[in-house]
């Protein structure tokens, strides 16, 4: 049913739909049109007959009066292929003619019938026949029919209307079957198609759109787009080596200034000494901190590398992370409060989660302390929908709405906390794990406060990987 | 300990040969994979340390090799790729432990002695004893001089590990990774407040340290200071 609904939402079978509606309305009115006409020429003609064999019997009523006339019928009607001939007396009796039982009234009204009417001829009793005629009455009570039958033109009309009738069914079912047998190939190869194209926007550049080697549309459009991919696939892997080799070759000799700084330290003999390459190997480690984080955000944002994810409870890592920080917030003299109903499962890499979640409550402990009272820290997990949210909040100054969106950015550091630890990467990478796992990040007012709020999908294109499997 | 280190990196190497070799280790240094692969092959180690770029042959496919042909002798993958994927990528072709360059000497040093010292102990012990501290796995019970120290889980656990490996130093990021089961990387050094949490709980009423801290490295427990 879903796949039906789906099929007709399709815009060829729409489409064909409209044209089929329109032919057959344009097929209806042409065979409306052409069976009407023909009759009208068929039944102009009769009655043209009709009025030249009327005009000659005239004429010979005028030579041979009443004898003559009675003769001439009679005649006339044993013809083979003869129309319609009567005369009847005053009283209504036959006197000649083919025709042996009328319509009643056909006879009460001289001039054209207007109507068709129904008769059995001479010798067919039962078996009626529709007709046109002219009736003429004589001076003498004498009534005079003249006619052409009609059951042809009649039969003409049936056979067209039936015919038509069989050929509107016969369009209607096949077309039927072929919407059908075409808009479910289509709307499959559709659907593989962006099966395969959420994969690829999920990261897996290695992913193509299938070619099924039929060389239409489908294929052409997929073959250009697996291009387009294979090129910026090529640009990505570009970029990775650069990014990759950058860390092979920056950070090995920061590791090895590190080194040297820390064998230095323990081969020193002052104090002092000891304390200045204390800060050399610190001030290496927050570079490398930095380098680090830079490093993870730009291979999370470009997605050249798709992240493994897992089936991880969402509460299970807050409440690790929370455990976590726990003391480090006691210390601070400040509460961690965690709120969750239940186990929250996302398809996610519990690694990056657990990064995050980090980050934001490590900048809600720094930065979300209230000049006044104690700070106040709220992890809370909730599900809404297609989501598990996790939000933190903290009771501290918050961050002003026009300078939301700016402490995203990499490196951007709010004037108050410039002062404290950090390298303004934290919420940057917060935001790259959000994207790659499908998710948003948003920054909202607690009042006073700051809650941070990341929604993560629950399932990950669950329709990609259902529509996956072939049907 | 014996200790085959495969590094392209001269400097790197050299600096890493001195540094084990003052640490008390035998070392040998192979510049490629392949001759990395062919001494390691040759000769029975206690622990391998492998980069993971080298020319000829990759560090992942030298212990993927060795793994092949049954050999269980540990390897330390080093690595200037510290994504959490390659990580993974790495203890999945047979490393045992992922070290992300640039590391600490310290770290390097700590990490390798727990992992070459691991092969001895087949056995797995129930209960540690450091000093007159005892720890029983089975019953979850700790006692100070015949005390009863009363820990939370994660309290226990930190400890388990610390006396699991007593004796030897044991670097923040590997409590982390043991105990927490995390890799990322806390901006705040969270580990240092639990330890300081846990030690309050076993020596406030004692006079002799057990839990020490090593100026640059980590923790170790120990008997003597």
């Amino acid at each position: 049913m879903r796949r039906l609904k789906a099929l007709l939402k399709m815009t060829a079978v729409r489409l064909s739909a409209v044209y089929f509606l329109i032919f057959a309305f344009g097929a209806v009115g042409l065979v409306y049109y052409v069976t009407n006409t023909a009759s009208d020429i068929i039944e102009s003609q009769a009655r043209a007959g009709i009025v030249e064999e009327k005009a000659e019997l005239a004429q010979i009523y005028r030579l041979a009066g009443i004898v003559g006339l009675v003769r001439s019928i009679d005649r006339r009607a044993r013809q083979p292929g003869a129309g319609l001939y009567l005369a009847t007396d005053a009283t209504g009796r036959i006197i000649a003619g083919n025709v042996e039982s009328l319509q009643a009234g056909v006879l009460d009204e001289a001039g054209s019938t207007p109507d068709a009417f129904g008769y059995s001829r001479y010798g067919e009793t039962g078996v009626y026949h529709k007709a046109i005629a002219d009736v003429v009455s004589l001076p003498n009570g004498m009534r005079v029919l003249v006619g052409r039958d009609q059951s042809d033109a009649l039969r003409f009309r049936e056979v067209v209307q039936s015919a038509l009738i069989l050929a509107l069914a016969a369009m209607g079912g096949l077309a039927l079957i072929a919407w059908f047998g075409i808009g479910r190939r289509a709307l499959r190869r559709l659907d593989r198609m962006s099966a395969a194209s959420s994969r690829i926007l999920a990261g897996d550049l290695g992913e193509r759109l299938p070619v099924f080697g039929a060389g239409d549309e489908f294929d052409r459009l997929s073959e250009n787009l697996n291009t387009l991919l294979a090129r910026i696939a090529l640009l990505q892997e570009g970029l990775r080596q650069v990014s990759d080799n950058i860390a092979h070759d920056l950070k090995t000799p920061l590791a090895r200034l590190r080194s040297k700084a820390e064998a230095a330290q323990q081969a020193a003999e002052s104090d002092e000494t000891r304390d200045n390459l204390e800060g050399i190997i610190g001030d290496a480690d927050t570079m490398i901190r930095t380098f680090d984080a830079l490093l993870m955000i730009s291979r999370v944002e470009a997605g050249s590398h798709p992240i493994q994810k897992t089936t991880v409870d969402l509460t299970a890592i807050a409440g690790d992370v929370a455990e976590l920080y726990e003391p480090v917030a006691e210390e601070a003299g400040a509460a961690l409060e965690f709120r969750a109903s239940g186990p929250s499962k996302i398809a996610a890499s519990r690694e990056l989660v657990a990064q995050a979640i980090s980050n934001l409550v490590d900048n809600a402990l720094k930065y979300g302390r209230p000049h006044e009272g104690a700070a106040h820290v709220t992890i809370a997990i909730e599900e809404t929908g297609s989501d598990a949210v996790i939000s933190v909040a903290d009771n501290g100054p918050g961050i002003p709405e026009d300078k939301r969106p700016r402490v995203l950015e990499r490196f951007y550091r709010l004037d108050e906390s410039r002062t404290l630890p950090g390298s303004g990467l934290g919420l940057s990478l917060v935001q790259a794990i959000a994207r790659v796992h499908g998710g948003r990040l948003a920054l909202e007012d607690a009042g006073p406060g700051l809650k941070v709020v990341l929604r993560l999908p629950k399932h990950v294109k669950d329709r990609a990987s259902h529509d996956d499997k072939p049907n | 300990m014996r200790i085959l280190i495969i590094e392209d990196d001269r400097e790197t190497a050299s600096y890493l040969l001195k540094a084990l070799k003052e640490a008390g280790h035998g070392a040998d240094h192979a510049a490629d994979g392949e001759t990395g692969l062919n001494m390691a092959e040759g000769r029975d180690y206690d622990l391998l340390i492998v980069d993971r770029m080298l020319p000829k042959r990759d560090g992942l496919s030298v212990i993927a090799d060795l793994r092949k042909s049954g050999s269980h002798t540990p390897a330390l993958i080093l690595s200037a790729l510290g994504q959490v994927d390659d990580r993974v990528e790495g203890l999945k072709a047979g490393g045992d432990d992922y070290l992300t360059k640039p590391y600490a000497m310290s770290e390097l040093l700590a990490r390798a002695e727990v992992l070459g010292r691991r092969r001895s102990t087949g056995e797995v012990e129930t209960s540690y004893k450091v000093g007159d501290l005892e720890l029983d796995r089975l019953s979850h019970e700790v006692r100070r001089a015949g005390k009863p120290v009363v820990l939370q889980p994660r309290e226990f656990r930190l400890l388990e590990y610390l006396m699991k490996h007593a004796g030897q130093v044991v670097t923040r990021t590997m409590l982390l990774e043991n105990v927490w089961d995390y890799h990322f990387d806390p901006q705040t050094n969270v580990i240092d407040v639990h330890i300081s949490r846990l030690r309050s709980k076993i020596e406030r009423e004692f006079d002799r340290p057990l839990l020490h801290t090593v100026r640059g490295s980590g923790y170790i427990m120990r008997e003597d200071s």
